[in-house]
């Protein structure tokens, strides 16, 4: 099976072919449709357990699997900027190792949940409509799995765009409104922004090194890493621009929040799991070309660091549940790259594997809250849910104390293990940048604090309380069919238990049993060999993150539950209503852009319209039909129907035809 | 009177010569065009003199017998058929058309004048071979007869097809049902 | 001595008079006429390098130029026949259909 690997994307894209070519047009009916959808992306997660199941056993989980499907540009050799001898082929190579398979696992595993949440969520979509969703879903799939096992920045790439384009087609699924279909453009707009740098990263990286397979690459750096230390940071930096745009980091954070506008269980497949960290997979991949630029590591933890704290900060005025969860995402997606700048790629990826089950939790139980109030998303007119939707409810509570942070929970672990290694970095002076990244382990904290409370402002805007929905809806409130809760509790159990293959060493006592470290280790192992901070240290740090997670409970406790609910953060705002205006509309940043970038571009397109392509290029083809026109009026007059006049024209003709025969 | 003699042959060119000019400046001079038909037939005449004194006796008959015995009389019977009624003795245009077409005409004669100019810079060769066959001394026609049956058979033959069409072509045209008009 | 050139100048005269009055007159007839000016230089072209050159070639070439004005000259005058049943006229300038 290990050689086998192009079968796992391969399964996903025939679903979505046969559904989208053969059941968007005949009309099946739902279980058609569901049906070749399942077997889909169940095969895929079949075929990627059996690849690595295969892998583990014959090979080891050290060992790094690669496999060439087909030779895709093949170019020879020749040489690289440098003057070096290289072969310039680019393969359609996957590849399976502990990265991989980590990402392969929890892509399919979740992937597979949420087609079969989606099988109940849709239910309600015409026959067409059904089929185009659940082939763009399984299309998603085959690209993001393409994106996982690619070998090299080429096959990478190919997935790269096309989870773009997917999230593009699923934001966008109900086009027919408008605001839908701006969401889906502004989404891969956006995400294109990224992709340029990303492409100049990989044009930079094969001018460099003659190739873009990552073994390759990293071959060549770990031989001789003085040659490319100066081309490192400009490719890890473009490499980064790349990630910035796909996993919603500032700036380019803007499109996922109006991601929002698809199907809730996209929202939790591409814009919770799977795309939007591909980014964060992507940086881990290339951690070999990071680790030689500091610069660029010191860029990424920065820029993660902040968008963890300035997210986090948008969320607490939130009023829609998804927006708050889109924000939640930007945020944690900010701790990711936190991580992964302060060279704990490992930790990072831990970070990405537990979000994906808990952050897909919310989505879909947020998901069935809005089934249950028949679309509306606005938490003001929520309340007291807990009463009929008893098991999103818990598993809503479960994934929200995960992303918390509290333990024994997933979100704890990874997140502590993050906020740790930054510590460490922080105080181990990591490549100079020591301070900053103490800093930046102070801004974690204040995220951390933040989250816990938005999410418990959320948790308790929603289910606890009176019913604040006005009386119709009331009768509407149920609980989702099995098709949405069985998804619920299993992501819900893996949010308790998906942390436990990480336990670091000062929660285990001192017993050396991080799974997940010690999986990951081969792919990074440069920087993560670092000094562990003593014992000691460590329980204080967890100590201190555990403090603040339950401070922000207990504060969102205060504000939001209760007979006093509402009162005191109502006063806050009116004490402060600009801070409470600013923060509630997202500090402009949108509109910012509106004014600095996007009217200026439409002004530009107008002016190419009307200026260039009305007067220019149309008014030069009127002007040559029209000189035509008058050539013909003038050319008329040869034809005269008077006989002696073609005589004498045929007496000049043959005038012509004498002196030129004669001269 | 001896210089007569002597220089009977260019005499006779010269008063050919100028009979032919004469009759084609006539031909186009005329408004009648019964008598620029007349004209023309004293050209012919005149060629058919210039021809013999060519040693091309053969073409001299032929260019009386076919020229001005078939296609003048031709010529002079349409003129009558279309001539009563209907074509009015209409004043030559010697304005519009005729400087330009005055200068077109002598600018095409120098040019074909000159290539000709060139051309007859060989010297004379025995006249008397026109009037050989294989050698021997038969006369013109004879001779013609020979190259024409012999070396030009296809010409021949194709020239004659011409003819047949051209007839053909004229019976159809001149017909008097009305479907069947061919022409302007 | 009546040398090659005597003839051509002679033949160039006439065919410059046939083009011209081909030109010039209005009278369907009289081109025609015009028209047989034009063979009869170029005969006379023929016959003179005949002598020139000795060779018969020129004569059964001006033999085969006698045959074709004669047929010319026929289907010309069976178009003016057809013309006059259709125009009434064989003014050249009255037989216009266009409109200039």
């Amino acid at each position: 099976m290990k050689d086998l690997l192009w079968l796992i994307p391969l399964f996903p894209l025939l679903g979505a072919v046969v559904n989208g070519l053969v059941g968007n047009r005949r009309g099946w009916k739902h279980r058609t449709t569901s049906a070749v959808a399942l077997i889909g992306s169940g095969l895929a997660m079949a075929a990627a357990f059996a690849a690595i199941i295969d892998w583990a056993t014959s090979l080891g989980t050290h060992a790094v699997h690669a496999n060439r499907v087909f030779t895709w540009i093949p170019l020879g050799p020749g040489l690289t900027a440098d003057g070096l001898l290289a072969n310039l082929t680019i393969d359609f190579t996957l590849r399976l190792d502990a990265l991989s398979a980590v990402m392969l696992f929890f892509v399919t595993f979740v992937g597979f949940v949420i087609h079969v949440y989606s099988v109940g969520y849709m239910h309600s979509e015409s026959a067409r409509s059904y089929a185009r969703y659940f082939a763009y879903l399984n299309l998603f799939m085959f690209a993001m799995l393409t994106l996982v096992l690619g070998a090299n920045l080429a096959v990478l790439f190919i997935g790269w765009e096309g989870v773009g384009l997917c999230s593009y087609l699923l934001i966008g699924f109900y086009f027919e409104k408008e605001w839908c279909a701006s969401a889906g453009k502004k989404a891969f707009i956006v995400n294109r922004i990224g992709d340029f740098g990303f492409l100049l990263a990989i044009f930079w990286a094969f001018k460099t090194f003659g190739t873009i397979d990552f073994a390759g690459m990293q071959a060549l750096i770990t031989a001789d890493p003085g040659t490319y230390a100066a081309a490192a940071t400009p490719i890890a930096l473009l490499l980064f621009v790349g990630a910035i745009g796909k996993s919603a980091q500032l700036p380019l954070y803007v499109w996922l929040p109006d991601a929002m506008a698809g199907p809730t269980p996209v929202s939790a497949l591409i814009h919770a799991a799977t795309m939007v960290t591909a980014g964060v997979y992507m940086v881990a991949r290339s951690n070999f070309i990071f680790a030689l630029s500091p610069t660029a590591l010191v860029v990424v933890a920065v820029v993660g660091g902040v968008t963890a704290v300035f997210a986090a900060s948008i969320g607490l005025a939130q009023n829609d549940i998804k927006k708050v969860l889109a924000y939640s995402t930007v945020s944690q997606l900010g701790y990711m790259f936190l991580a992964a700048g302060a060279g704990a790629f490992g930790a990072g990826i831990f970070h990405v594997f537990t979000h994906s089950f808990f952050k897909a939790c919310l989505f879909l139980g947020a998901g069935s809250v809005i089934h249950a109030m028949a679309g509306e998303q606005d938490m003001r007119k929520m309340g007291g849910l807990a009463r009929h939707l008893p098991t999103t409810y818990w598993t809503f509570v479960v994934a929200t104390l995960a992303l918390a942070g509290i333990p024994p929970l997933a979100g704890f672990v990874s997140k502590d293990e993050i906020l740790g290694k930054v510590f460490t970095a922080g105080v181990g002076d990591l490549n100079g940048f020591g301070s900053v990244y103490l800093v930046l382990w102070v801004l974690g904290l204040v995220g951390a604090w933040m989250t816990a409370f938005y999410m418990f402002r959320a948790v308790y805007m929603t289910f606890h309380g009176e019913f604040r929905g006005g009386h119709e809806a009331v009768h509407h409130l149920h609980e989702s069919p099995s098709s949405m809760t069985w998804p619920l509790r299993i992501l819900g159990v893996g949010s308790i238990v998906a942390g436990f293959v990480g336990i670091g060493k000062a929660l285990s006592f001192n017993l050396d049993i991080n799974l997940f470290e010690h999986f990951l280790h081969p792919i990074s192992p440069a920087l993560e060999v670092e000094h562990a901070p003593p014992l000691t240290t460590e329980w204080v740090l967890i100590g201190i993150s555990v403090a603040v997670a339950v401070g922000g409970i207990l504060l969102a406790r205060r504000f939001y539950w209760g007979p006093e609910a509402f009162q005191r953060p109502r006063a806050l705002a009116e004490r402060f209503p600009t801070l409470y205006t600013t923060v509630a509309n997202k500090y402009y940043v949108d509109e910012a852009y509106d004014r600095a970038l996007v009217r200026p571009l439409a002004g530009l397109a107008r002016f190419s319209w009307k200026g260039i392509d009305t007067v220019a290029i149309d008014g030069t083809l009127n002007a040559s039909a029209f000189f035509t026109e008058i050539a013909g009026d003038l050319l008329r007059f040869v034809q005269t129907g008077n006989v002696r006049n073609y005589g004498l024209l045929v007496l000049a003709g043959a005038l012509a035809a004498a002196a030129w025969l004669l001269l | 009177m001896n210089w007569f003699i002597v220089h009977f042959a260019q005499i006779v060119f010269y008063v050919l010569a100028a009979c032919t000019v004469a009759g084609a400046i006539g031909v186009i001079g005329f408004r009648n065009p019964v008598n620029a038909a007349l004209s023309l037939l004293g050209t012919f005449l005149s060629v058919a003199g210039l021809f013999v004194l060519m040693h091309a006796e053969f073409l001299a008959a032929v260019q009386i017998l076919v020229y001005a015995g078939g296609i003048m009389v031709l010529f002079l019977f349409v003129i009558m058929l279309v001539r009563v009624r209907t074509i009015p003795e209409e004043p030559q245009y010697l304005r519009s058309l005729a400087p330009a077409a005055v200068g077109v005409g002598g600018l095409l004669a120098v040019l074909v004048g000159v290539g000709l100019w060139a051309a007859a810079r060989t010297p004379i060769a025995n006249p008397a071979a026109l009037h050989q066959v294989q050698g021997i001394s038969l006369g013109n026609t004879e001779a013609v007869g020979w190259n024409l049956y012999r070396d030009y058979l296809l010409p021949f033959e194709v020239v004659s097809i011409v003819l047949l069409v051209a007839m053909i072509g004229a019976i159809v045209m001149g017909r008097k049902e009305a479907g069947k008009e061919g022409g302007a | 001595m009546i040398t090659t050139t005597h003839y051509l100048m002679l033949s160039l005269v006439l065919f410059t008079l046939g083009v011209v009055g081909m030109v010039v007159r209005r009278n369907f007839i009289t081109v025609l006429m015009c028209v047989e000016l034009i063979l009869n230089a170029a005969n006379i072209n023929f016959i003179a390098f005949s002598r020139q050159l000795g060779d018969l070639t020129g004569q059964v070439f001006a033999v085969f130029v006698i045959t074709i004005a004669a047929a010319e000259a026929a289907i010309g005058l069976g178009i003016i026949v057809a013309l006059v049943r259709l125009k009434q006229t064989v003014n050249l300038d009255q037989v216009s259909v266009m409109e200039g």
